[in-house]
């Protein structure tokens, strides 16, 4: 078969029909994998609240609102864990642009009184092996059960009481803003019970 | 229309002779981007076998339609919308992998070897043979990310595939960037000794 010629309405009826015909076809995948898509990104967020909050029935996802922080510029999402319709719990979605590069997102668990339960890391892109090990309990343990309304919870360099990672002193220092930042917004409004 | 010893042979160049990684040196960035870890590796490159069959298939079925001056456009077309859509299958049926990927599966669009191979092979050969020729391609990139991965991964967290083998921290170098290019180094160099061991060649 000869080859179609380059003539000017050719190259505009070529392009535009392959356009067309890859358009539709991502269209046809996006309404496909729309709804998987929606429930991964749902268990991706339960099983990081259920690692920070522990004992709830409801579905905190289905349940979350979002809390103005108190600088005004940005605002959090909350997640509430009740049990028997009694709030034992809130899972708190906050971040810090301050890392070593991009974004810092934790996952803090408060109980009621503003103690920490548990903090889960959802995405980071700190150095691997330095600021990567914010990950490790080791690193989370000097977090949990502290109230940071009470515990200074900066960086020992920043007068804190937190050992920072060694080698990633931006890195730590970062994390401990986006806990107090989750904990200030967590106590700035009355939750119900 | 080839007899299938040379489909054989269009296989096999893609997985030695013409490797795309050690010998093309094509598509460095996802290259030493991803291989931190074994599975990653495997993953970029089940991704990209993925993208350089069907554009193959695709570009190999429509090239006579397709005028010469705006054939690099509707490649990319064709290239980008597949690239497209394993993004959106990955992240619905593999949100793990897609969240360690994230970045570098866009990137396969600009991957100098599934452009190359529908520029190079599959607008001038028939539907068969770029099949093929994609297949070896794809397969010979994924080895080559995996091992890569591997070896990085060993060194550097002194694991497989996830699994620890030791206690203790590795060579942190080999997760970094710059221990991709030493380990990439060290693999192109093995590589092209026994390449010229096989053909003979003493030194």
């Amino acid at each position: 078969m000869a080859k179609t010629k380059s003539s000017f309405v050719n190259l505009i009826v070529t392009l535009a029909v392959i356009t067309f015909v890859g358009s539709l076809s991502l269209g046809f995948v996006f309404d496909w994998t729309k709804e998987p898509i929606a429930k991964a990104q749902m268990a991706r967020q339960l099983k990081a609240i259920e690692a920070v909050v522990e004992g709830y029935d409801n579905n905190p996802v289905t349940e979350k609102y979002k809390v103005v922080t108190l600088d005004g510029k940005d605002s959090l999402e909350f997640f509430p864990a009740t049990r028997n319709g009694k709030r034992i719990g809130t899972a708190v979605k906050t971040k810090s642009g301050l890392g070593y590069s991009g974004d810092i997102w934790l996952m803090v668990g408060f109980d009621k009184a503003g103690n920490i339960i548990r903090i889960q890391v959802l995405e980071h892109k700190e150095t691997p092996g330095l600021g990567s090990k914010m990950t490790l309990p080791s690193f989370l343990n000097q977090y949990y059960g502290k109230n940071p309304g009470k515990v200074n919870l900066k960086v020992k360099k920043d007068g804190g009481a937190v050992d920072a990672i060694t080698g990633a002193t931006i890195s730590s220092r970062a994390f401990s803003e986006s806990v107090q930042m989750a904990y200030e917004t967590f106590q700035s409004v009355k939750h119900d019970e | 229309m080839m007899s299938n010893t040379s489909h054989k042979e269009n296989f096999i160049k893609g997985l030695v002779k013409e490797n795309p990684v050690f010998v093309l040196l094509l598509g460095l960035c996802p290259t030493l981007g991803v291989t931190s870890s074994a599975f990653n590796g495997l993953g970029m490159g089940v991704a990209t076998v993925f993208v350089l069959v069907m554009s193959n298939l695709v570009v190999s079925l429509i090239k006579n339609f397709i005028p010469d001056k705006v054939r690099i456009p509707a490649f990319i077309v064709i290239i980008a919308s597949f690239v497209t859509m394993v993004q959106l299958l990955m992240e619905a049926y593999t949100p793990a992998l897609h969240e360690q990927l994230g970045l570098f599966i866009p990137l396969i669009v600009v991957n100098c070897i599934v452009l190359g191979r529908a520029e190079a092979f599959a607008s001038r050969n028939t539907v068969v043979s770029s099949l093929v020729d994609g297949l070896g391609m794809g397969v010979g990139f994924t080895l080559a990310l995996t091992l890569l991965g591997a070896i990085r991964e060993l060194l550097g967290s002194l694991s497989i595939f996830g699994f620890r083998l030791m206690e203790g921290d590795g060579m942190l170098v080999f997760i970094l960037a710059p221990g991709a290019f030493i380990s990439l180094g060290f693999l192109i160099a093995l590589m092209n000794w026994l390449k010229d061991r096989s053909a003979g060649i003493k030194r």
